[in-house]
């Protein structure tokens, strides 16, 4: 002890150098994270570039004016005619039928998982939402086309033909259910406590406050969670692809066949393209209003659950 | 940079106020805490001891948009001046935090680490037993060193933490009420241990317990809110233990050690 | 209002009114589990459905009668009398192009036994019936295909088996194998977490360990989330015009010497699903970096070791499970994605393995896209069994996920 006393007793006395040291490791390190960091953002920009750029070429091609392209009803960029409708309708109807099939029942299952399961009932019903979220959406194709429009032929009859919107939709709203389950869920359970006990405390049931307390409150996330479905189903390639049709077709009938956005883009990018053709060009253009539509819904409902999370914290 | 170097003092402030944005958390402390005493900084809850303490080593680089005023000097250099390093100030100054919080490795590991990374090229054996028994730990574990440190009971834990400060050999060792979480059997042994390490480090401790304030320290420093309600904490106070808890000169510190504060 | 005027119902009429309250309740309660109901019933009618399709009966003719070219039964060939009926009845350039995939010598007897079925007596597959069909309705099948192919002979198959799995792909539905699928899904993806999971780290470290709320990080952050929900046929097309177009000497790998390839290579579907799944890890990570609790990092601090020293020896240990389970997330989603795969050129038809990232390929999804949207049933019975390939593949990487979560436990 005595020795280390005297060691320590000099080191009390050595100079003391706080000076800034270089240290070039940690330098060369930081900026390496803040590049792959700000990768991304060149990803967005390139994203807009180059669909940007092809769309460009697009639009300047003889022939191609955008009143065209917007009030026009026949999409055949090869031979000539470039109304975008007849995509644009079959993705708002196979989104929307997506929609009304995934937001009643995701919300139902949220309401259930979040205010009525019992904690041992969630751990069991929640992985079979999660099994439902992984599978390839590939695989949801051959479901709709072999297994969702043979029974809606046997319900419907002849009308439904083989290939159609009705069981594309359908089928893509089992696919976003789970989606729209756990956010509206996480929106659910955000609602404080004290909110509940409030309405218990006045002598409501237990489905009065769910409803008429809890969901209320938690609107905005539902909403949110109701913007990203909308945004999945627009973005949302392989179930359309296999089982809504190829070939645009400007029809409002569920039973028929007629090609999305994405699936067109699927079909034509998926034969033999060659660059700089007009067919290459118009894709360019498709997935362009495709990332924007999609790009502003995602913002929205981003900001819509960052104001949520706000309000209760 | 000799010239200012006053010996018997480890740490100076000079008017030394810290800002969280606009808010003054902290404001205009001078005090002068002597080497090789124990030093105690107590006051109610949210006058900002804790803010001050962490200031010293410049933990609180890492709060965003916290800054000083005022000058904060060890052995005559300012810790805040623009050539300092954060990492060679928290190198020399040592901390002890609230709850104790070894890393997940071995014993051994716990206090090899810190060693290593500051380039120790002795023999690593002997530091992390010398360490440990600075810290009164080694009778206790020198037979499980290989063992995780979560093994360790909480006042353990502490004591390896303590040990861990001990064995990068600062000047200075700063504890954030280091017994807090402790029960009271391991808060006597880490008490016992601070009389020990005085003799060798300059302590700053910041605690809520005024019994402990009072057994522990030889200097302490009353800290309290402003009067003027802007929220700030200030060091009303300061002077030796006794003086303090016998016969203080403020009507507030009275009120605070006597136990009739609010 | 005279507040000692009671205006709500008492007694009896009171529990009446709770009575039908509680009714409501219980029907709405029935109404909001019967939608995880619906959930289960779909997911159970998804999984049934596709293994109703990978097994069955299936009706089948021969084209050239085995006995024209051997008098004894086929079974009963050895390795050599199979290679001599081949050598005798192919064609020379048939027979050498066989040769030059692989040696015909080397070849085993069950390779050369399914040569001799699929290009001399060439199986003809008239119908094939579900599993369900198969098993409830046998007679009525059975009926019917005596009935309808007089000729054909009807056997019970399944068209998942060890043999589906090693072979590569062929135009025949029966001789048709996801060899080259599987491998070409294993290179794809290895590029793919090659690329993004270093990146995608690293972004998160960036993220949560040194970004200062500044508008630029904001942006990063923001930038991010979106990335992670935009539809993945863009970033086919990005991976279209970046790396199969502008990239092409790289991604085809002519600047290093390779000639007879173009943009449409293995390379460029990794970097384009990298691309996709980057976002997914960086999230992933963020939330893993995020679990690290700060006193550990204060730990470190206050003993004097820098933010990267802090890092590397603290807070990435600690994470690693964590940004490991995201990866195997990521790595799950980037063998069932689909669409940026046709968008970047997946070859419809090859039989050849994937020899290096300047390979053409085909993948899992793919292949199961192109059996689907074929017309004649057979290939929806294999596009069945190469779902359940794919689904048993995702299920054992889940596994793997959730038992490195609950493996390493939390000891803060």
């Amino acid at each position: 002890m005595k020795q280390e006393n005297t060691t320590l007793e000099n080191k009390n006395f050595r100079p003391l150098d706080l000076k800034k040291k270089l240290r070039p490791g940690e330098s060369v390190i930081q900026s390496l994270l803040f590049m792959s960091g700000i990768l991304s953002i060149f990803i967005t920009v390139a994203i807009v570039y180059e669909l940007g750029k092809e769309a460009l070429l697009f639009f300047t091609t003889p022939g191609v004016t955008l009143t065209k392209f917007f009030t026009t009803t026949q999409w055949s960029p090869g031979i000539g005619l470039f109304g975008i409708w007849p995509l644009v309708t079959s993705t708002l109807i196979t989104s929307a039928i997506a929609i009304f099939v995934s937001l009643p029942l995701g919300l139902s299952a949220a309401l259930f998982l979040s205010e009525y399961a019992s904690p041992k009932a969630r751990a069991t019903l929640k992985p079979i939402l999660e099994v439902l979220a992984g599978i390839p959406t590939v695989v949801y194709g051959y479901f709709a086309l072999l297994f969702m429009t043979p029974l809606l032929q046997s319900i419907f009859g002849d009308a439904v033909q083989v290939y159609n919107m009705l069981s594309a939709g359908i089928v893509m709203g089992i696919m976003i259910l789970p989606l729209i389950s756990s956010m509206s869920e996480d929106a659910l359970s955000a609602v404080p406590r004290s909110l509940r006990e409030g309405a218990y405390a006045m002598g409501a049931t237990k489905f009065e406050t769910s409803i008429q307390v809890v969901l209320p409150a938690s609107l905005s996330g539902v909403g949110a969670a109701l913007i990203i479905g909308i945004s999945r189903a627009v973005g949302e390639t392989m179930i359309v692809a296999v089982a809504a049709g190829s070939g645009p077709n400007f029809t409002f009938n569920p039973f028929k066949a007629a090609e999305t956005m994405t699936g067109h883009i699927a079909r034509i990018s998926g034969g033999d393209l060659s660059y700089n053709s007009i067919d290459y060009n118009s894709l360019f253009a498709v997935a362009l209003m495709l990332f924007l539509v999609t790009l502003v819904l995602n913002l929205v409902s981003q900001v819509i659950v960052e104001r949520f999370r706000e309000k209760y914290e | 940079m000799q010239i200012n170097e006053t010996p018997q003092y480890s740490i100076e402030t000079k008017d030394l106020s810290i800002f969280y944005g606009t808010f003054k958390a902290v404001s205009n402390v001078s005090m002068l805490i002597e080497k090789q005493k124990v030093t105690a900084i107590i006051g109610p809850s949210g006058c900002g001891k804790s803010t001050l303490l962490r200031s010293i080593n410049r933990m609180n680089d890492f709060v965003p948009n916290c800054h000083v005023t005022g000058e904060l000097l060890m052995r005559g250099q300012n810790l805040y001046g623009s050539n300092i390093d954060p990492v060679e100030v928290r190198r020399s100054i040592g901390m002890v935090f609230q709850k104790p919080n070894p890393f997940p490795k071995s014993i051994y590991e716990n206090i090899a680490w810190g060693a290593r990374i500051n380039g120790f090229k002795g023999n690593m054996d002997e530091l992390v037993e010398q360490s440990l028994r600075s810290a009164a730990l080694w009778e206790e574990v020198k037979d499980v060193l290989k063992k995780s440190a979560y093994e360790l009971s909480g006042g353990q834990q502490q004591r390896l933490c303590i040990a861990r400060t001990i064995a990068i050999q600062p000047d200075i060792i700063l504890m954030d009420e280091p017994a807090s979480a402790l029960d009271p059997i391991s808060t006597l042994r880490i008490e016992e241990l601070m009389q020990e390490l005085k003799k060798n480090y300059t302590i700053i401790i910041v605690t809520h317990n005024m019994q402990q304030a009072a057994r522990v320290s030889d200097y302490t420093a009353m800290m309290m809110l402003d009067k003027e309600g802007s929220r700030s904490g200030t060091v009303i106070e300061f002077s030796e233990t006794k003086k303090i808890f016998t016969n203080p000169k403020d009507k507030r510190t009275e009120d605070y050690v006597t136990g009739r504060f609010g | 209002m005279n507040p000692t005027d009671n205006h709500y119902p008492e007694g009896q009429s009171f529990r009446n009114s709770l009575n039908s309250r509680y009714r409501v309740a219980s029907i709405w309660q029935a109404l909001f589990f019967s939608a995880l109901l619906i959930a289960m019933l779909s997911l159970a009618a998804l999984l049934y459905n596709v293994v109703d399709g990978a097994f069955g009966y299936v009706a089948y003719e021969y084209k050239n009668d085995p006995a024209e070219f051997s008098a004894k039964p086929l079974d009963d060939l050895n390795k050599q009398e199979l290679l001599d009926i081949l050598k005798a009845n192919l064609s020379d350039g048939a027979y050498n192009k066989l040769n030059n995939e692989q040696a015909m010598e080397k070849r085993s007897k069950s390779d050369l036994y399914t040569l001799v079925l699929e290009r001399l007596i060439q199986i003809d597959t008239k119908q094939t019936w579900s599993m369900t069909a198969s098993i409830f309705d046998a007679n009525e099948v059975k009926a019917e295909a005596a009935k309808k192919y007089p000729e054909a002979k009807l056997e019970f198959r399944s068209w998942l088996t060890p043999i589906f799995l090693t072979t590569p792909m062929s135009s025949k539905a029966e001789f048709a194998g996801v060899r080259t699928a599987i491998l070409g899904s294993l290179w794809m993806v290895g590029i793919a977490i090659l690329f993004a999971l270093p990146i995608g780290t690293g972004a998160a470290i960036y993220l949560q360990e040194y970004a200062t709320k500044n508008f630029l990080n904001r942006i990063i952050q923001t930038n991010i989330n979106n990335l992670a929900g935009v539809p993945s046929i863009v970033y086919g097309m990005l991976g279209l015009a970046i790396f199969v177009r502008a990239l092409e000497p790289f991604t085809s790998g002519s600047i290093f010497g390779i000639t007879d390839s173009n943009g449409r290579t293995i390379l460029s579907a990794g970097l384009t699903m990298g691309i996709l799944v980057l976002p997914l890890i960086i999230i992933n990570g963020q939330e893993a970096i995020k679990a690290v609790p700060d006193s550990l990092r204060q730990a470190a601090y206050g003993i004097g070791a820098t933010r990267w020293q802090t890092i590397w020896h603290h807070v990435l240990p600690n994470a690693l499970p964590g940004i490991l389970t995201g990866s195997i997330l990521a790595v799950s989603r980037a063998i069932g994605e689909t669409a940026p795969l046709i968008v970047v050129g997946a070859s419809t038809f090859i039989s050849l393995d994937p020899e290096g990232p300047f390979s053409k390929f085909t993948a899992l999804p793919i292949q199961i896209y192109q059996w689907t949207t074929r017309a004649q049933t057979e290939f929806h019975s294999i596009a069945a069994s190469a779902i359940i390939v794919l689904l048993v593949l995702l299920l054992t990487l889940n596994a793997a996920a959730v038992i490195i979560r609950n493996r390493v436990q939390r000891k803060y």
